[in-house]
């Protein structure tokens, strides 16, 4: 084991960052899997169903734990459809636009103290950018296919994400005038010393806003109009079948475990143990970890399932509505709140 | 808009009453039923597929009295009728169309001599065009076959009709 360990440490950066890359891209895709089976658990347990549970057990005890990949297999073995009309070159490379943002964003996450694949100093600036690219795929996808809902549907998620990215952006001002780097890692070592240091607490509107902003940023209930089965049938992706339908799914996916982990990394702390102000950071309880990470991220992803499972969609007025003249006006006053804060050096950000 | 309207707006109360409505069924007991190992139970009087019935010396009940088809609000039943050889009135021709059937009942009701009935019997499927049709003869097979059941139904619902 220690000739195991020292032979690893003697390999190369590059060689180290593939291997981490590889592991954290099979992990995301598998959660991304178990992701929609837990979400139709969940949503069936509200709806006081039991869900999934005829494909596979594990030893009697998870019922339906292998629909996910019952799912994929079936759609693998689907015809993928594409329009006569459509664009067919930007038809096919859509779903890879989507996809590869959510899961390109993980490289700057901080998974674990000691472990973060490229530990660049705007790493904040590199995830905004890229969840901004992920809606490109949307928009693609809805005008290549060349059909009037779904060309609905991407302009819907166009402007729906512009007005919620500015809310977001603006959240996230607040988290770096408070932590003051852009470095993910650096932001959760700035909340540090129990939970009365992690930022949602001092960034509760902000927090919020992010909460909210994060579903409107996924497409996800009640912000999911790009999709409005009721009114433009499914929206951007009406005329993808297979594989390809499939993609968007894995994307939506990997979007929203990526926004759950970035609430826990920007508002609750990352991988820091909430016992560590009680107990210290020595004690096993209140060490820092990637497990502590994962439930955080687990508990946000949850709440997904549960806005899911609770709210109606929202109009698309309404959307804009509250988007331009709720969130952002209330994200601008925190700001204006938490500059005078740290201006007579008030809270956590007074060392 | 008056104030506490707007306060009840920002701190989401309605939002957050209807998150703990869904966050109690959670925990609630689920009414899932496993459908082909658990299954709800069944009245007496469930409407399932047809049969015609035999007297217990094997005369066929059905006088051709055309009642069930002059019921049939779907016009699911045929039936044309000649003189049988020991001089009865007997039906030629008894079809029952499972795809217009509506699965009222009324048939069943009309009967004068209990002929018609609709069992229980809800699990059968057709593979071949033509197959929706059930013939006389095809009725009374289902009538032999399930006589017991049926006798038994008609038993248990006795002392209401």
């Amino acid at each position: 084991m220690a000739d195991l360990l020292a032979h690893w440490d003697s390999l190369p950066t590059y060689l180290q960052s593939t291997f981490w890359i590889l592991v954290v891209t099979v992990v995301l895709i598998l959660s991304v899997a178990f992701t929609t089976l837990w979400e139709r658990k969940v949503i069936g347990w509200m709806q006081l169903r039991k869900g999934p549970n005829r494909v596979g057990s594990l030893f009697g005890l998870v019922p339906g734990i292998f629909q996910p990949f019952a799912d994929v297999i079936k759609l693998l073995l689907k015809e993928v459809v594409i329009p006569s009309a459509s664009n067919k070159w930007l038809f096919r490379i859509a779903p890879a636009i989507t996809l590869v943002p959510a899961f390109a964003a993980w490289a700057v996450m901080p998974l674990d103290p000691a472990l973060v694949i490229a530990d660049i100093d705007a790493g904040l600036l590199y995830v905004l950018s890229l969840t901004s690219v992920g809606v490109y795929g949307v928009i693609l996808a809805g005008w290549a296919t060349n059909s009037k809902y779904a060309f609905l549907g991407a302009m819907r998620s166009a402007a729906q994400v512009v007005a919620y990215e500015i809310a977001m952006g603006f959240a996230l001002v607040g988290v770096v005038m408070a932590a003051g780097t852009l470095n993910l890692g650096d932001i959760i070592r700035a909340q540090e010393g129990g939970v009365s240091n992690w930022f949602f607490l001092w960034l509760f509107p902000l927090f919020v806003v992010y909460l909210i902003a994060g579903v409107a940023e996924t497409n996800r209930a009640p912000f999911d109009v790009a999709e409005g089965e009721s009114e433009i049938v499914a929206g951007f992706h009406v005329e993808y079948s297979g594989i390809a339908f499939a993609l968007f799914f894995l994307a939506e996916y990997a979007n929203m475990i990526l926004i759950s982990a970035l609430t826990a990394v920007f508002f609750l702390g990352g991988w820091l143990s909430p016992f560590e102000g009680l107990l210290g950071a020595d004690s096993a309880l209140g060490a820092p970890g990637f497990h502590w990470l994962f439930l955080k991220l687990f508990f946000f992803l949850t709440c997904f399932m549960w806005y899911r499972a609770t709210f109606p969609r929202y109009r698309y007025d309404q959307i804009m509505r509250l988007g331009w003249k709720i969130l952002i006006p209330v994200t601008l006053v925190w700001i204006a709140v938490e500059g005078l804060l740290v201006y007579f050096q008030v809270g956590p950000w007074s060392r | 808009m008056n104030v506490q309207s707007v306060i009840k707006t920002f701190l989401l109360t309605e939002l957050l009453t209807g998150l703990s409505v869904t966050a109690r069924t959670l925990f609630r007991k689920k009414v899932t039923i496993n459908y082909p190992e658990e299954r709800t139970p069944q009245s007496p009087r469930f409407r399932g597929l047809h049969a015609l019935r035999r007297y217990a010396n094997g005369e066929e009940r059905c006088i051709a009295c055309k009642l069930c088809e002059a019921v049939c609000p779907a016009l699911a039943i045929t039936i044309e009728s000649d003189v049988a050889d020991d001089g009865t009135r007997r039906t030629t021709r008894y079809d029952i169309d499972l795809f217009k059937c509506i699965y009222c009942g009324f048939c069943e009701e009309a009967c004068p001599v209990d002929a018609i009935v609709e069992t229980r019997i809800h699990e059968y499927h057709m593979e071949n065009r033509g197959e929706n049709i059930m013939t006389k003869d095809k009725l009374l097979a289902v009538g032999e076959r399930y006589a017991s059941l049926i006798d038994a139904d008609k038993a248990a619902d006795a002392r209401y009709r």
